[in-house]
């Protein structure tokens, strides 16, 4: 620095800015601004150029028309004669069910799979690396399919329950039918049903908030409870017993609730082409979902077993030490340590879930690149506005969860003190 | 400071961006060979053979364009295109011409800017089911599975249908006709629809072709025919007459048996000027060589009615009837304006 500062003040010369180390480096970040601001300037330019030449506008106002088209699953309502903004709404909450599914799904297999495969049990460590290596180096699109195919060349079509004789059956006490299309499950119903409120985009079932705040109350008050117990033990030595309590307070209220409500399960029967009363849930989802899941649980097992690893051996040895069995060490002392290291690849791995959810349209499960980056696109032939839209709502879900995810990894991370 | 070199830059970017061309003659001119839109494999009416070489009654329409204009029906290369990939690939440039069992219809003509040169199969929407299912009317569907391809005006119509039949259905969306096929033949749906010459010809590659039917009714109209890009009005009168060639040598009875024939002059002004034979060189008014129809016709493989018998008429396994598809001297609806 010091030569730098005692050189002599000579007069600025252009050629300095490529030769002098004092504005070399700005030079070269100034010129690589230029360009990059060319290119992009280049690339809106062309395209603002060649939509004109194409006579075409950019304009998003097609989401308000009617979009014409019906959609095999739909969480909220929806019919053709809904608008193309709604039609991207059901897609958007079927990439959400995929992804929220296959990421559950995954983490718990994963882990699983990551533990077991540190198993000192010869043929259990092994079997576990042959599915880890089997999973992740065959690509995911190629499970998906394979799945797929699985479900529809294997299971038996609808009307091959019909008839005296049929050739297939249902299972569960006739409750549940697996077809080539789609299984056909129960649906809970109430006889006396409270309703649905309208909050504009769609409706929420009242029977839902009934069930989930009574659930939210029971847990509270079953939490005091234990608080008390512990009070309790901490002051007397003794621990009151509470299991016939929680019981109580966590079911009571619900199963009561439910019988106020008149619950039931209506059975799906064949009727006509296909399962009616029940809800179907569609091969497609069954097949992106078991793909993802077992495609990306592969990852987040080596995640895992990276993370156990990295906690030093010491610290189970001095768990023992204390005379700690294996099973509390590893869950209070491994384990809350290996979240450190797990916590940060999990969050990519869960973003690669919902980004890989897009191969949707492979088995025609109609997520939003199959409302609106397809069928949408197509039939209004807003193929720019589309695209745009859709990359932007990805990118808003993937920051969502890794802003979700980061404050989670804040909250288990080291502390320091 | 910043935002002044920003305007100056994109002044720059603007002076050298590229334009989509407006002349695609002389774009396929200098390329020397016609990008022509096709669809993925539809028996008689687009696929390929062993060899990759393409024929169909779609193809046709290629084979006369490139004819007419580089004086040879094999310069073509053929992009497959899907129902969703279609009409990006005509509006990016990728294709020069759509000639792929495409629906005209108004938004697709004045939304996504697309010129419909004519219609060379007068369509409708139909059912194809399985005859076990005995099925006799597409009003009996209620509660069916539909297969149906995404990105096509048969997709719209089936809502509309079974909205005003108060019927309902559950839609399985399929990329490709073949997936389609798949799909269908595993059981996956119930019925599978889209344009009755497409199930005729989707029928006719299936292994017992006997099993299934296609139901009377037509539940839309689909006037099927090649699209151009807006904005190249030389390039869609190119196409548009090439057409229209095998249209009018079907009414004047020139075959590729007699045309060679004919050529050489006739009687009759407006088979000469259609083939170029006497005095009028219609060819140089849409910036082609005098012969340009004799060239489209003998390039696609004859005119209209050789071309329908050969790919997708009676004989064939597709077996469809003329219908509308007939000239109008006939009670068709084929009716080309006069060359002149
Ligand atoms: N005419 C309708 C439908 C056209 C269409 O896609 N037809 C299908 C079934 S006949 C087809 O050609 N498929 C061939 C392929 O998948 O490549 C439209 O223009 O939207």
């Amino acid at each position: 620095m010091a030569t730098v500062t005692d050189a002599p003040k000579a007069s600025f010369r252009l050629s300095m800015l490529i030769y002098d180390t004092r504005y070399r480096s700005i030079t070269i970040q100034i010129v690589v601004l230029l360009l990059f601001m060319a290119g992009a300037a280049w690339l809106v330019d062309n395209t603002v150029r060649n939509l004109a030449a194409l006579g075409k506008d950019f304009s998003f106002g097609f989401l308000w028309n009617r979009a014409g088209y019906d959609i095999n699953q739909m969480l909220v309502q929806y019919t053709n004669d809904s608008t193309h903004g709604r039609a991207m709404l059901i897609g958007l909450l079927n990439t959400l069910l995929v992804a929220f599914m296959s990421c559950v799904a995954a983490t718990v297999l994963g882990v699983i799979i990551g533990v077991l495969r540190l198993s000192p049990n010869w043929i259990v460590g092994r079997l576990t690396t042959v599915y880890v290596e089997m999973f992740r180096n065959i690509p995911v699109l190629l499970w998906i399919l394979v799945a797929y195919a699985i479900f529809t060349e294997v299971l038996p079509a609808p009307n091959a329950f019909r008839g005296e004789n049929p050739t297939a059956s249902m299972i569960l006490f006739d409750s549940v039918a697996l077809t080539n299309r789609y299984t056909a499950i129960p649906d809970p119903l109430f006889y006396r049903s409270l309703g649905n409120i309208d909050v504009g985009l769609f409706l929420i079932s009242l029977d839902l908030l009934a069930i989930i705040a009574v659930i939210t109350g029971s847990v509270l008050v079953n939490r005091k409870l234990l608080a008390h117990a512990t009070a309790v033990q901490n002051a007397t030595g003794v621990r009151p017993v509470t299991w016939w309590k929680s019981i109580l307070v966590l079911l009571v209220p619900l199963a009561l609730l439910l019988i106020a409500l008149g619950f039931h399960a209506e059975r799906p029967v064949l009727r006509g082409f296909n399962f009616t009363g029940g809800l179907d849930v569609s091969n497609s989802l069954m097949a992106l979902w078991l793909g993802l899941t077992l495609y990306t649980a592969a990852f987040i097992a080596e995640i895992v077993r990276a993370g156990i690893g990295a906690v030093s051996r010491g610290q189970t040895e001095a768990a023992f030490a204390l005379g700690l069995r294996p099973n509390r060490t590893m869950s209070l002392v491994i384990l809350p340590q290996a979240l450190r290291v797990i916590v940060p690849p999990l969050i990519s791995q869960y973003l690669n879930i919902t980004k890989n959810s897009s191969l949707a349209i492979a088995v025609g499960y109609m997520d939003l690149r199959g409302t609106l980056g397809g069928i949408t696109l197509n039939q209004t032939g807003r193929e720019l506005e589309c695209v745009l839209l859709m990359m932007l709502i990805y990118l808003a879900i993937s920051l969502m969860i890794s802003g979700a995810m980061n404050v989670y990894n804040n909250s288990v991370k080291l502390k320091e003190r | 400071m910043k935002n002044t070199v920003f305007l100056g830059t994109l002044a720059a970017a603007g002076l050298a961006a590229g334009f989509v061309s407006a002349a695609t003659l002389d774009d396929v001119k200098a390329r020397g060979e016609l990008n022509c839109g096709v669809n993925t494999g539809l028996v008689g009416f687009a696929a390929p053979d062993a060899n990759g070489n393409w024929s169909g009654f779609d193809v046709a329409i290629c084979k006369a364009v490139a004819a007419a204009v580089l004086g040879d029906a094999s310069k073509v290369k053929y992009v497959p295109t899907t129902g969703q990939t279609r009409f990006t690939a005509l509006a990016s440039g990728e294709v020069d011409i759509l000639s792929r069992n495409t629906t005209w219809t108004f938004s697709r003509d004045a939304d996504l800017k697309f010129t419909f040169i004519g219609v060379n199969y007068y369509d409708g929407q139909g059912f194809m089911v399985n005859k076990a299912l005995g099925v006799t009317s597409a009003k009996e569907l209620d509660g069916a599975t539909v297969c149906i391809q995404t990105g096509t005006t048969t997709e719209l119509n089936l809502a509309d249908f079974f909205k005003v039949n108060n019927m309902t259905y559950s839609p399985v969306t399929i990329e490709t006709n073949a997936e389609g096929e798949q799909q269908f033949l595993a059981g996956a749906c119930d019925a599978y629809t889209t344009d009755a010459s497409g199930l005729a010809a989707t029928r006719a590659a299936f292994a017992n072709p006997e099993d299934y039917v296609i139901l009377p009714e037509i539940i839309s109209k689909e006037p099927l025919g090649p699209l151009v890009r807006h904005g190249d009005d030389q390039w869609a009168d190119i196409t548009r007459w090439a057409m229209n060639a095998l249209i009018a040598a079907e009414e004047y009875g020139v075959t590729s048996a007699n045309i060679e024939e004919l050529s050489k002059g006739t009687e009759n002004p407006e088979i000469n000027r259609l083939l170029g034979a006497g005095e009028d060189n219609l060819g140089a008014m849409i910036g082609l060589e005098k012969d340009w129809g004799k060239k489209a016709i003998v390039g696609a493989g004859g005119n209209y009615g050789e071309i329908f018998a050969a790919t997708i008429g009676e004989s064939t396994p597709i077996g469809l009837a003329r219908g509308l598809n007939a000239q109008w001297t006939q009670g068709g609806l084929l009716y080309t304006p006069p060359f002149r």
